[in-house]
């Protein structure tokens, strides 16, 4: 049966396949769709972890286990999950074991692009890179055979457009793959330096052995069309540089670590002109050019921002670059926003009206840094705005900078890595105040189930880890939690604790609006009284997309399909020109 | 047949990627080769929402470039003037009378073009203007709005039958809204083109 499956969609499908037993993640644009798709097949155990590194290490206890195991995350997740995955390059796998990295070239959701080809090599594990959906549901299967054959983790890598296209998929059936059981085997499972030294000669003689085998993949091959002009490439790119030439000679790298050096050699023999055609870093370019073979890459493509064929048409002097028509009339912008009754936006409020310094964190609530709010300062990574803040904390003091700072971060983010840095921050004596933005969900993924809803992935129940007992228990003296949608507790409270000069935690808590649960409820939409808007805007200014200031007539409007009721615009209104419909 | 290109583009919420998914599964379901693609995440928060579709004998990629596609369908009309450098000379673009207001224009930092529609009829000579909000109002449900635009659509798309695209609606619909999503197809299959 053929279906048109998204290239996450194919990754679970072809786990399912390849009889994966226990599947985890942490959710992650554009990764989160693996996990979500995972958990329609009862047959698997998905989970959600409450990070990469924890997701990681667990699909790594599964794989002890004799369980065949996948794990997905996008690529700065890897980064989190960096330490086991060096330490599981050297342990290898018993049970499959297939890390899926979605890397984000281009930056659709992302802080960063990096190329995590980087992370095959440097902890010398294989990695395949798929270019449509169906390689990518064959490859994933392929990937468990590899891993238990090789004993070796494998990484699946993945790229905003794969995960997020779709293609034609052929359907397969679940292989039954037996559990092989546990077995305790300390010189390979138990780290220690002894063990680690000999498991270093191990991977060293695995790495021979996958080159070997990458020559030989069915799935690195030449197609050998006009000679003149040779071309290299991977993943995606191999689409766009097929669109781009057509009779162009092809060498496709479908297994990506360690490279099929022999076949690249031959290839290399066979045409005139080499050009490598890859995303982002240079990292088929170097190892080329390492081989001793002349290649054109990165001096002709862009080494910034994704690919699309267009680019690689112009970058290999195809066409021209396109004269767009003469339109004199613009699109205006459409910029994302903190959506209409998004429980964050009062606290972003109180932050910009008390001129806090706001150490942020990522989440939609990261758009708390826009116009009109503008109540962010940094964002770095998950849980750093915790871990900033005790920094900037000491060299504010030293500067004798009387500011004060609060460090903002979302539930989810909180359960991922905001905990330890929330120790760090009592153990070295902190007095500032963080604000967890409680919306009782993973919301900018698209809602996914966290320790503190009470649900798992395959939708049973599960305890709540409370974030109050949590941080009482940590020792944090001052707890608050407060209900953002009242706006006179949240200014209160935040003014009150950012000027306590002892370490304060404020849970400021309501549901995410789009929660289908939130959804149902009724509330009283809101409306301008045009006889008594004086035009002052301050409505305008909690940066609410139902809200609309009409310059002609001077008054704000709420749109009445977009208001969700959450009063806030009526209750910041001096004039008491907002009231319910 | 050279491949065909096809982009939807609207803003989030507007049931684009349920339309651009029945596309290219009538495009498959007809024998083609298939690809779409578009990007979620920060885009659903109130963004513009693009997504291209691609069927032919052989599909490499799944993305279009300027001056390549043969049909834009834009449920909003800015969404209109916004993609406007993909459409092909000849192509055809259809705009939805929508309008929805971006956040600078509603905060009174921007304005909201005056006559969108106008503008792209100076460049595109087969443009046609279809108001499915209010066909969809009169079949009583706002939200068929895409599926009317689909109809309309799939007008212009010969080389699928329409045979395919009802069973692309009968798949991938829940059979309590499947009824009312084929009268707005048909809506929008049989509206004049102007």
């Amino acid at each position: 049966m053929k279906e048109l499956l998204s290239g996450n969609e194919a990754v679970a499908r072809g786990a399912f396949e390849g009889g994966v037993h226990f599947a985890t993640a942490y959710p992650g644009t554009p990764s989160t769709e693996i996990l979500e798709n995972m958990a329609k097949y009862k047959e698997v155990h998905s989970q959600w972890s409450v990070n990469e590194k924890t997701a990681l290490e667990t699909a790594i206890g599964a794989s002890f286990g004799g369980m065949r195991s996948i794990v997905a995350m996008k690529h700065v997740g890897l980064n989190v999950a960096a330490d086991p995955l060096f330490s599981v390059g050297y342990i290898g796998a018993k049970g499959g074991l297939v890390i899926v990295s979605a890397d984000d070239p281009g930056m659709h959701s992302s802080q960063n692009e990096q190329d995590n080809r980087n992370y095959a090599r440097s902890a010398k594990i294989p990695m395949l890179e798929p270019s449509d959906s169906q390689e990518a549901k064959d490859f994933t299967k392929m990937a468990f055979v590899i891993s238990e054959e090789f004993d070796t983790p494998v990484l699946l890598r993945l790229t905003t457009r794969i995960s997020h296209s779709k293609s034609v998929v052929q359907l397969g059936d679940r292989e039954v793959v037996p559990v092989k059981g546990y077995e305790k085997d300390i010189k390979k499972n138990l780290i220690l330096p002894a063990h680690a030294r000999l498991l270093h000669k191990k991977v060293e003689e695995r790495f021979k052995k996958l080159k070997e085998l990458s020559n030989d993949f069915k799935f690195n091959f030449i197609e050998y069309k006009d000679k003149k002009v040779g071309i290299i490439t991977s993943g995606i790119s191999y689409q766009y540089a097929k669109e781009a030439m057509p009779d162009a000679s092809f060498l496709k790298i479908s297994l990506t670590w360690p490279l099929p050096e022999e076949l690249i050699k031959e290839f290399a023999k066979n045409v005139q002109v080499l050009y490598v055609v890859e995303e982002n870093d240079p990292f088929l370019e170097t190892e080329i050019k390492a081989m001793g073979i002349d290649v054109v890459g990165k001096e002709l493509i862009p080494e910034v921002g994704e690919l699309n064929p267009y680019i690689v048409k112009v970058s290999l002097g195809v066409i021209k670059p396109y004269t767009p028509k003469n339109v004199e009339v613009k699109a205006p912008p459409r910029p994302p926003a903190l959506c209409p009754g998004c429980p964050h936006t009062s606290v972003f409020y109180a932050i910009n009206k008390n001129k806090l310094i706001a150490t942020g964190d990522i989440g939609c609530y990261t758009l708390g840094a826009l116009p009109p709010l503008n109540a962010m300062d940094t964002c770095v990574d998950m849980g750093a705005s915790i871990t900033n803040a005790i920094g900037l904390e000491y060299a504010l003091k030293k500067a004798n900078d009387n500011r004060k700072i609060v460090a903002v971060i979302g539930d989810s983010t909180f359960y991922h890595s905001g905990i330890t840095g929330l120790i760090d921050m009592i153990y070295n004596g902190s007095k500032g105040t963080v604000i967890i933005l409680d919306n009782s969900i993973t919301a900018m993924t698209g809602h996914q189930d966290n320790p503190g809803t009470g649900k798992t992935l395959m939708g049973e129940e599960a305890p709540i880890v409370d974030i109050e007992k949590l941080v009482r228990g940590l020792g944090v003296k001052n707890v608050k939690v407060i209900d953002t949608y009242n706006l006179e507790e949240v200014m209160k409270t935040i003014k009150e604790e950012s000027e306590k000069d002892e370490l304060s935690v404020i849970i400021a808590r309501r549901p995410c609006m789009l929660l289908p649960d939130m959804k149902k409820k009724k509330f009283d939409k809101y409306e301008v009284d045009q006889t008594k808007c004086t035009g002052c805007q301050m409505c305008v200014k909690i940066g609410c997309p139902a809200i609309s200031f009409d310059k002609k007539e001077k008054k704000a409007k709420i749109n009445y399909d977009l208001c969700v009721g959450c009063s806030l615009c009526f209750q910041v209104c001096k004039f008491n020109a907002i009231k319910k419909v | 047949m050279e491949n065909k290109r096809i982009i939807i583009a609207g803003v989030g919420g507007q049931g684009i990627l349920l339309a651009s998914d029945l596309l290219s599964d009538a495009a498959m379901k007809a024998g083609f080769d298939a690809k779409k693609s578009e990007v979620h995440g920060m885009s659903q928060r109130g963004g513009d929402v693009v997504s291209h579709i691609v069927f032919g004998e052989k599909v490499y990629s799944p993305l279009i470039s300027f001056n390549e596609a043969d049909v834009i369908l834009s449920f909003e009309q800015i969404e209109a003037l916004r993609n406007i450098d993909f459409l092909k000379d000849d192509g055809v673009m259809i705009i939805n009378t929508t309008k929805i207001l971006p956040l600078p224009v509603a905060a009174g930092l921007m304005d909201y073009p005056e006559d969108p529609i106008g503008e792209v009829k100076k460049f595109v000579k087969k443009t046609y203007v279809v108001d499915a909000e209010k066909i969809a109002k009169e079949i009583g449900n706002i939200k068929v709005m895409n599926v009317v635009l689909l109809g309309f659509l799939a007008k212009n798309i010969k080389e699928i039958e329409k045979k395919y695209w009802e069973e692309s609606l009968k798949e991938r619909l829940p059979e309590k809204i499947f009824e009312i999503n084929l009268q707005a197809f048909n809506r929008g299959y049989n509206l004049e083109e102007k």
